[in-house]
């Protein structure tokens, strides 16, 4: 049977979510495994070396940098105060002594004889990984960090901004063709995540910023509103280090669009669940698309979770969304994927799919639809 | 011929999405190319290995062409018989984010500058400049490499027998922010030192325990000359070594090429330069790609190469509309449209890269995109591409009213003789006419300019295979390149005729008389504000040009010029919208303009029927 590849977004009732919670640098794993974890528990631990000033004595003391060792009166490896002495001429006949005085708290890293210079480090700055999503710890990576793992509903979105975040799932909209507006957002919402049908405007953002609402899952946003937020015109979709209360998680892409109703749908049914998202996203090599994670409880499985579903492409039968104009954001339903290549209307030769979206059949180039995975 | 004469020649492109392969034949017109495959790379999880990727797209090959080239997960080569095997393999890889430097340099417009152009010059993207000059306090510029995480680090500075203290300042730099490579925690980061001789223990001193230093010949020894042949060779070599080695499934491809896999901007900047040396022109390349666009160009014998990191049709299609402007976009768009829907849309395709234009309207805001990131690309260009800074000229009386001197950019549009297009917008734009428009647009060739686009982007298959030292068989692929690049890889699109200057609409610019080889000589009047397009094959043709009074078609102002000047899938467009080119500002008239121009160039089918003014 015929077959393409597509990129698919994943909604996913119920899955087997693993999340690598790794340092930056080796440090300490402070979890065992098997242990039980919640969302804020601390599972690893390091020091990232201080911050590197740069001082040069030689020219502090008017002297020649050959001459700097002579005159230090702390040696690599010493520690320094704020204000200690570091190093000394020896004047005139033991007067006119000129000095050089440590600028912070430091260690002296190194002296150099051809520039004069001394480097020093700051204090080191530590690290904490929390768990992120309440769960068990599968794999413990010594010195490096964990593994957790929970039987969950996990959703990707499009794009999103702002990194990882959570709290109580609030769905605000009825129907997810419906506008998630200003008014509907309240002080009762803060450190909750908000979900919303088509639409979020740039004021009611603004609102949720305001109300510290953990944050909020919607089908579209302005792409040009994204500057008032970021302070900085997205020229890639390179995010997640954006240092904002509230995280933002697009299912369908920019302008509005209503909701998939599977997703919609899955999240309505938990409302109420303590729910993990991140809105970090990355469109490059190694793709990375902002997520909706919502652990289980035992009682909440049906057992039918799944690790990892391998991408079979569509086929006839396959539900696809359309993800470029004109039909963008519709869904429907592969009929036959010819071989031979297709004319469009831009005179573009490619490679089609013939889809049915409310009774009518269409021809859309295969590179213009999204696998809509679901289980 | 030295050597064995190669029959057949398999190349692959490991791109960052998808891998490329073909496949050269000895034929009785010469070398040319058999058949091409393609699959996804496989750099990235779940399958964490370049080469099944490779294989995917050579099983393609096989199945096209009916030679049985690999015997399970193995490449048969040297060829068996007529129908297994192939001759040579080689490949060229810029998957994973290819190669990415930071390089350092005492003074910025000096050697900092010789540092970045031998980097780019081996095909790497230059992640930032580090200079003593560069504004920057230490402990910013220890915080930024820390950030920054390059694969390999190039250290210049100083001529021979020059200061020492600065540039040993900048290995001090590098030695306190102690940086790890992007890929592979256990290895030492490599660091090239190409400056000061004189300096050379110092920075052993400094940087040989962290980091794995190698030390090679100065980049720039005295002022007046730039030495970048030994730092480029170097950085190829350690990119094999150290980068490639760490890449998923890699050690295992280099097991099985014939000769070194090189960076793919590397292979088709050295492509290039073979054949502006070969020919004796003036070349510009550009390849615009989903994330970035590079620009290669050889004047006066100079090569230069630029990467435009974030100017891009898909990845980065939203910085094009950022640093261009919407205006600036829209101003080659020929209907009217929402501005909040086009943007929403413009950012829907950075966030689903692959998708293609289905619609008329979707098709012109793509090319529209397109002009605005080869013209930014192509600024950044000309500002990098210049004479050696910091050069003390001997002036003569005559030079006393010349300006030129040291730091002048080397780009002379008039003296360009070719330029060439390659990526997905040009390549495979659906009607070549655009493609020859998005150029001319683009890059506002001036006086005679032949225009061609790469078919299917070998370019860097054919540089690796350009490239290959080995003195058995390098020569026979050699020419195998050059063969193929001529024959199947360029696409030659025509010339344009621009004539330098302006004058009222409706005067003539430019009276041209072509003997052409099948309708005779012909006589065209080309009036200011018009596009005229000739059909003419790529063959020779005698021309004589003459431009209006003040107007300049290379010979100088008013003088006639008899040459030959060449057609091709287009043919011969001469552009009479004046030099230097500009919109109209006025909305109604920019579309009027446009329309009767895409109607002339027979660029689009019918762009009346989308509405508009």
């Amino acid at each position: 049977m015929a077959h393409a590849y597509t990129p698919g977004l994943k909604v996913l009732h119920e899955s087997k979510v693993k999340k690598d919670r790794i340092l930056p640098l080796k440090g300490d794993v402070l979890v065992e495994k098997d242990a039980t974890v919640t969302p804020d528990d601390i599972v690893a631990r390091t020091h990232l070396p201080g911050n590197v000033q740069m001082l040069n004595v030689a020219n502090s003391l008017n002297i020649d940098p050959t001459d700097v060792k002579d005159v230090m009166l702390k040696q690599p490896g010493d520690a320094l105060k704020k204000g200690d002495m570091m190093a000394e001429t020896k004047g005139l006949f033991g007067l006119f002594k000129s000095n050089v005085v440590a600028p912070l708290d430091c260690t002296l890293e190194s002296i150099s004889p051809v520039t004069g210079q001394v480097v020093l480090r700051d204090a080191p700055i530590p690290v904490e990984i929390d768990a992120y999503m309440r769960g068990t710890v599968s794999e413990v990576l010594p010195e490096e960090g964990v593994i957790i793992e929970a039987d969950a509903v996990f959703i990707q979105g499009i794009f999103g901004i702002g990194g990882e975040s959570r709290g109580e799932l609030v769905v605000l909209t009825d129907t997810r063709e419906d506008e998630l507006t200003a008014d509907m957002i309240q002080a009762e919402h803060a450190g909750k995540v908000l979900v919303g049908g088509s639409f979020l405007s740039l004021a009611a953002y603004k609102k949720a910023l305001a109300m510290k609402v953990a944050g909020v899952v919607v089908g579209g946003f302005n792409y040009f509103d994204l500057e008032e937020i970021l302070g900085y015109t997205l020229g890639v979709a390179i995010t997640g280090s954006e240092n904002l209360v509230t995280s933002l998680v697009l299912t369908e892409g920019y302008g509005k669009i209503r909701m998939g109703s599977r997703t919609f749908d899955l999240l309505k049914r938990h409302e109420g669940k303590f729910t993990s998202i991140n809105g970090a996203t990355q469109i490059r090599a190694g793709v990375i698309r902002p997520e909706i994670v919502i652990p289980l409880k035992p009682e909440d499985l049906k057992g039918d979770a799944q690790v990892a579903k391998v991408n079979e492409g569509i086929q006839a039968g396959s539900l696809v969304r359309v993800i470029r104009a004109p039909y963008f954001g519709r869904i429907g339903t592969v009929i036959s994927l010819p071989a031979p290549l297709h004319k469009m209307e831009s005179e573009t030769m490619v490679r089609v799919a013939e889809i049915k979206i409310d009774d009518e059949v269409m021809t859309i180039p295969r590179a213009n639809l999204e696998m809509v995975e679901t289980d | 011929m030295t050597g064995k004469q190669l029959k057949t020649i398999l190349a692959t492109d490991c791109g960052s999405t998808t891998t490329k392969a073909i496949l050269i034949e000895l034929t009785d017109q010469g070398y040319r190319l058999k058949t091409r495959g393609e699959a996804p790379t496989t750099v990235e999880a779940p399958f964490e290995d370049v080469t099944k990727g490779v294989l995917n797209a050579i099983m393609e090959v096989e199945e096209l062409s009916g030679l049985k080239i690999l015997d399970g997960d193995q490449i048969i080569h040297p060829m068996k018989d007529e129908n297994t095997g192939v001759d040579v393999y080689v490949s060229t890889s810029s998957a994973g984010g290819g190669l990415q430097m930071m390089v350092a340099g005492v003074v910025k417009a000096m050697t900092g500058e010789s540092a970045e152009r031998a980097a780019l010059g081996a095909g790497s993207i230059v992640m930032d400049v580090l200079a003593s000059n560069d504004g920057r306090l230490p402990h910013q510029k220890i915080e930024r490499i820390r950030q920054l995480r390059p694969d390999m680090i190039l250290l210049s500075g100083g001529i021979n027998g020059g200061t020492v203290s600065h540039v040993v300042e900048l290995a001090e730099v590098l030695a306190a922010a102690n940086p790890k490579p992007r890929l592979g925690q256990n290895y030492k980061l490599p660091v090239i030192f190409a400056g000061n001789n004189k300096a050379q223990k110092n920075i052993e001193d400094t940087l040989g325990e962290i980091t794995d230093l190698d030390i090679i010949e100065n980049i720039r020894p005295v002022l007046e000359v730039e030495n970048l042949g030994p730092a480029r060779d170097k950085i190829h070599d350690l990119f094999m070594e150290h980068v490639m080695a760490q890449a998923p499934g890699y050690k295992k491809l280099m097991s099985w090429t014939d000769a070194p896999i090189m960076p793919t901007p590397g292979a088709v900047g050295f492509l290039i330069e073979m054949v502006a040396k070969k020919e004796n022109i003036s070349v510009v390349g550009v390849d615009i790609g989903g994330a970035t666009t590079d620009i290669f160009s050889v004047f006066e014998g100079q090569f230069n190469r630029t990467v435009s990191a974030n100017l891009g049709m898909s990845y980065s299609v939203c910085n094009v509309l950022a640093e261009a402007t919407l205006e600036n976009v829209l101003r080659w768009v020929p209907i009217d449209i929402d501005e909040g829907e086009l943007t929403n849309r413009i950012g829907n395709k950075m966030i689903r890269p692959t998708t293609v234009p289905q619609s008329l309207e979707e098709l012109i805001i793509e090319q529209a995109i397109a002009r605005e990131a080869l013209r930014l690309s192509f600024i950044q260009h000309k500002s990098f591409a210049v004479k050696l800074k910091g050069v003390q000229q001997e002036r003569t009386i005559s030079d006393a009213f010349d300006q030129s001197g040291s730091g002048e950019t080397l780009v002379n549009m008039m003296e360009l003789d070719l330029l060439v297009g390659s990526g997905g917008v040009l390549s495979h734009a659906p009607r070549r006419e655009q493609a020859m428009r998005m150029l001319i647009d683009a890059f506002v060739p001036e006086g005679i300019t032949q225009l061609a686009v790469d078919s299917i982007f070998m370019m860097p298959q054919l540089g690796v295979m350009a490239n290959i030292e080995n003195s058995d068989i390098g020569e026979s692929a050699r020419n195998a390149a050059v063969e193929v690049f001529e024959n199947d890889c360029l696409i030659r699109l025509g010339t344009c005729l621009a004539p330098i200057g302006r004058t009222k609409p409706g005067q003539t610019l430019l009276t041209a008389e072509f003997d052409l080889p099948d309708t005779g000589k012909k006589v065209v009047e080309l009036k200011y504000g018009e596009i005229i397009v000739i059909p003419a094959p790529y063959t020779g043709i005698k021309a004589k040009l003459t431009p209006g009074k003040n107007l300049d078609i290379g010979k100088g102002k008013g003088e006639v010029l008899d040459t030959e000047v060449f057609g091709g899938t287009v043919g011969l467009i001469l552009d009479g919208r004046g030099r230097p080119f500009e919109l109209s500002h006025e909305k109604s008239q920019r579309i009027e303009n446009l329309r009767k121009w895409s109607d002339s160039t027979n660029e689009y089918p019918n762009t009346k029927a989308l509405g508009g003014a």
